[in-house]
């Protein structure tokens, strides 16, 4: 379902992020990239929901090919994967409820069915008592659970996620791993950037390493591998 | 686009308006002032040149009737003065009507002339447009039976040029004033909106096209131009009734006249309405603009 193909990405100031890079994820997998800073891991990330874009090479997600997929038609590649952002960018002055619908406004589903669908993944998340309250009123871990709600709220075939843990404590860390476990047992794929070993090692997966704009290593249920 | 969704973005719009609490008032604020800045002075342009129209159609011709005419050639020349091209009016006043004028405007003295009036018959010509005054006047000299012609020669020359010139400086002015409140109001809403780049930056993210992100900030947009004209045109009407009330009457059979409350007051209410909608529309597009590209 998400296959690179000899992807490559220079920025305009020169760096070279990806370096000719080929991975194919299938669907209903679980993968970890992991790979020190700057290696392209957030490239990689970002190229999956199109806020990058490659230089050459092919990128399929869902069949689509990102590298050639036109500007107008960038939204609708949007509503088919659900993205989780280190940040959260929950939008401020909307409440809980209003941030999860408005994924659903976006494709101008029926508000009974918005209403019914939203209720559902805020309860899944554990927050529909909640559902009133701004982002503001929320800790770390609360914003981060509304954020994956939103992710899924439109029940995306993948699930893509920059550090979801990186601005959390590990106990709410592992909240939201076991929401992206959850998630992953419904058949959703997860593709996940992170630097937390812990979680790495503990919930094994297939672990993507990058490192200089390449796949170091590639094995599923691997370990982190880096020292921490 | 879905007729709820269009529904929706009004929702969102009026929403967000009172969401932004401090940021909605300041643009309104802004609005407000800038706006009632303009119809205060569009008011005042408008009525100084509806006083430079007066002042020019007052301009008319004496032309000074020959003591040999004879009632037959009087009723002659005023078909000829009526044949001139450019001619709008002619009225036909008598000696004895110029003397009475006289001692009305200087006194009883001027009675002494009753016996052995030394005035002619004179007719007042009027030109359709002030600028032919002079045309019609050397055409009135050239008529059987006119002694001589005035028309204040040389000054009124003077002051069409002056009050061109002032109406054109008026109308710059306005022009620069109107670029002003554009400039101002766009701006305060390019500031409101700045400071939610980020919100758009995430809309898009989350898979909403650029109209749907666009619209709600457009209607925005709208509601601020709107909310911040009623106060200006709430002002400028009341600010025109008390003036037209209170010079009205004092101006009463006089040459210069202020514009009629109506209907020029909803012209202005109507241009400051549009203003604030308009530049609020338009401010919020082009603002946006650049944010959608994510």
């Amino acid at each position: 379902m998400i296959q690179m193909k000899n992807v490559y990405k220079k920025y305009p100031n020169g760096i070279v992020a990806l370096n000719g890079m080929n991975v194919e994820i299938k669907q209903g997998e679980f993968v970890y990239i992991v790979g020190p800073s700057g290696a392209g891991k957030s490239t990689f990330i970002k190229m999956m929901y199109r806020e990058e874009s490659p230089t050459s090479g092919q990128m399929l997600v869902n069949g689509v090919d990102l590298a050639k997929i036109k500007r107008k038609n960038v939204p609708l590649l949007r509503r088919q994967i659900g993205v989780v952002f280190q940040d959260f960018k929950l939008l401020p002055r909307l409440n809980v409820y209003e941030n999860v619908a408005f994924a659903l406004e976006v494709i101008e589903e029926k508000p009974e069915a918005i209403r019914k669908r939203v209720l559902e993944v805020l309860d899944l998340v554990g927050l529909k008592h909640k559902a009133r309250m701004f982002p503001r009123e929320l800790s770390g871990g609360e914003q981060q659970r509304i954020s994956v709600a939103r992710s899924i709220v439109n029940t995306p075939k993948v699930v893509i996620a920059d550090e979801p843990t990186g601005n959390l404590d590990p106990e709410t860390s592992w909240d939201i791993m076991n929401l992206f476990e959850r998630i992953n047992a419904s058949g959703t794929t997860i593709l996940m950037a992170t630097h937390n070993r812990e979680i790495v090692n503990t919930m094994r997966h297939r672990v993507i390493a990058i490192e200089g704009g390449l796949i170091a290593r590639d094995e599923v249920g691997g370990d982190y591998g880096y020292e921490g | 686009m879905k007729a709820r969704t269009l529904t929706r973005h009004f929702r969102e719009s009026l929403k967000s308006l009172g969401r932004n609490g401090w940021m909605t008032f300041a643009s309104v604020s802004a609005v407000t002032v800038t706006l009632l800045l303009v119809g205060v002075f569009v008011l005042i342009m408008m009525n100084l040149n509806k006083v430079a129209d007066d002042l020019e159609n007052d301009v008319e011709i004496k032309s000074f009737v020959s003591l040999e005419a004879d009632e037959e050639v009087i009723s002659e020349m005023e078909t000829a003065i009526k044949g001139i091209s450019g001619v709008e009016s002619v009225v036909y006043s008598t000696k004895e009507d110029e003397l009475s004028d006289l001692v009305m405007d200087f006194g009883n003295e001027f009675r002494l002339f009753e016996q052995n009036n030394p005035l002619r018959d004179v007719f007042y010509v009027k030109a359709t447009e002030p600028q032919q005054t002079e045309n019609v006047a050397t055409e009135l000299s050239a008529l059987e039976g006119v002694e001589k012609v005035e028309y204040g020669e040389g000054k009124i020359e003077k002051l069409f040029t002056f009050l061109n010139t002032g109406r054109n400086v008026g109308l710059v002015l306005i022009l620069a004033l109107l670029f002003t409140a554009m400039f101002l109001i766009s701006n305060t809403i390019r500031i409101t909106i700045v400071a939610r780049r980020h919100e758009i930056e995430i809309m898009k993210l989350v898979g909403a096209t650029n109209w749907f992100v666009r619209i709600p900030f457009i209607l925005e947009g709208m509601w601020l131009g709107l909310l911040g004209s009623i106060l200006p045109i709430g002002l400028i009407v009341a600010l025109y009734y008390n003036v037209t009330e209170f010079l009205g009457p004092k101006l009463r059979g006089e040459m210069i006249q202020l514009l009629d409350f109506e209907p020029f007051i909803y012209q202005v209410s109507a241009l400051i309405l549009l203003m604030g909608v308009f530049i609020g529309i338009w401010g919020s597009f082009m603002s946006i603009r650049k944010f959608l590209r994510v």
